[in-house]
């Protein structure tokens, strides 16, 4: 038989409501509140011991409320951490979220929570571990133990796991390789999805993209004739010798070069350092890149006030997006200080 | 890149063939291009050819920066 150990709150480990939620962390043996109820959908495991700590002990001394139950620990003997369900309760979510992560870090033992998805916890901590999409209120109690329950009895029997959405818990962002049991060849599966896509039905796409944050659209420009243009690029044009030294793949460097007084920019003065494409084309003509050309007729011709008198240059293969943000900050301080008013992207 | 830059109040139009791509990352204004190698000019037509789609499509870019839209937007082009 297999061990668990369950982390829950002042208010499901039946010591009190909203008055008792500074009660410092306590480890108790055996089963306490709604630990009986896990330990009887368990399989292959025993709840050993039940941990419950206030929602403010834990929300006001986080480190402290940590460090204790580490101690609590220490000799203890267990094969799966298991925390709430939070249900929509948010300190609690971010209380069994916390808890989870520092016994997965410190004991390696797969840990499971579960959360409404309107819980703050869920964003946090979602990418960390198994939080399975849980009620928004206790009522759902009973449901959300149980798919707790669920993948632990998996993780115990050292079953895979399937996929996030087969499993219900909130997506990971990790994908496997996986194969299938019906051996169906991808090309088969795209036609198929292709033939139920012409014939406007429903298809589950293989590989769903995690929807981005949005940004505001910028207030647009008013005046064209009397405003600043730049170009930044993602397509490596840069002078021939590379003088910043940015990298052809998975870029953290970018460089900012000077086009006042051209005309365009030259073959042979300037290339692209871009390795996610043939270069020859660019290399050639820096222009189908970076239009400079393009831009210098239109300030020339007065529907521009000006062309920047610098293009903004990395390279956007394999570059993270955090890496992506952060260099965009840098250049954003460099349009600011050159008094631009609109910028154009140019994507390869 | 678009966004961060976008956040920081500046009006900005992305130039990009993967259209898909780019209204899934989040920018707000996309004007389409011809191919990821060559953007803005396809090597295998004349030079006149080139320049007048380039000159085309930032014509199109910067008119899309005095465009007041209220969701993405991918601009038509028309060569």
């Amino acid at each position: 038989m297999k061990k668990a150990i369950l982390y829950l709150n002042q208010f499901f480990g039946q010591v009190g409501g909203e008055d008792k939620a500074d009660f410092e962390p306590e480890i108790i043996n055996g089963q306490v509140g709604a630990a009986m109820m896990l330990n009887g959908v368990l399989e292959g495991a025993e709840v050993t011991h039940t941990i419950i700590c206030g929602d403010n002990f834990m929300g006001t001394y986080k480190d402290e409320a940590i460090r204790r139950i580490m101690g609590f620990l220490e000799d203890k003997e267990f094969d799966i951490f298991l925390a709430g369900p939070a249900f929509q309760a948010g300190r609690y979510g971010v209380a069994c979220g916390e808890i989870c992560k520092a016994v997965k870090e410190k004991y390696n033992v797969p840990v499971v929570t579960s959360m409404h998805v309107e819980n703050p916890g869920v964003q946090m901590f979602k990418k960390d571990m198994y939080v399975m999409i849980g009620g928004n209120n206790a009522g759902r109690m009973r449901q959300d133990m149980g798919a707790m329950a669920k993948l632990a009895n998996k993780l115990i029997a050292g079953e895979k796991t399937g996929p996030a959405d087969a499993e219900g818990f909130f997506p990971r962002g990790k994908r496997h390789q996986h194969w299938r049991e019906d051996g169906k060849p991808a090309s088969e599966r795209a036609v198929e999805m292709l033939l139920k896509k012409l014939n406007g039905e429903e298809f589950q796409t293989e590989l769903p993209i995690p929807k981005s944050d949005r940004v505001d659209i910028a207030a647009p420009i008013e005046d064209l004739s009397k405003a600043t243009i730049a170009f930044v690029t993602t397509g490596g044009i840069v002078p021939v010798e590379n003088p910043d030294r940015i990298q052809s793949a998975s870029a953290t460097r970018w460089g900012m070069y000077n086009v006042d007084g051209m005309g365009r920019l030259e073959g042979g003065v300037y290339k692209t350092i871009h390795a996610g494409f043939d270069p020859a084309a660019a290399d050639s003509d820096p222009n189908v890149i970076v239009p400079i050309d393009a831009l210098k007729a239109y300030e020339q011709e007065g529907k521009i006030g000006r062309a920047h008198e610098y293009f903004y240059s990395t390279v956007g293969t394999g570059t993270t997006e955090a890496e992506a943000a952060r260099m965009a900050k840098e250049i954003v301080v460099k349009l600011k200080e050159g008094g631009v008013d609109g910028v154009i992207m140019t994507s390869t | 890149m678009v966004k961060e830059i976008e956040r920081a109040g500046f009006p900005i139009v992305q130039m990009c063939n993967l259209i898909p791509v780019a209204t899934t990352v989040g920018a707000n204004k996309i004007v389409p291009t011809i191919s990821i190698p060559y953007p803005l000019g396809d090597p295998s037509t004349s030079k006149d050819q080139q320049w007048k789609l380039r000159y085309h499509r930032v014509g199109v870019a910067l008119d899309a920066l005095t465009e007041d839209v209220k969701e993405q937007t991918v601009f038509k082009v028309k060569f």
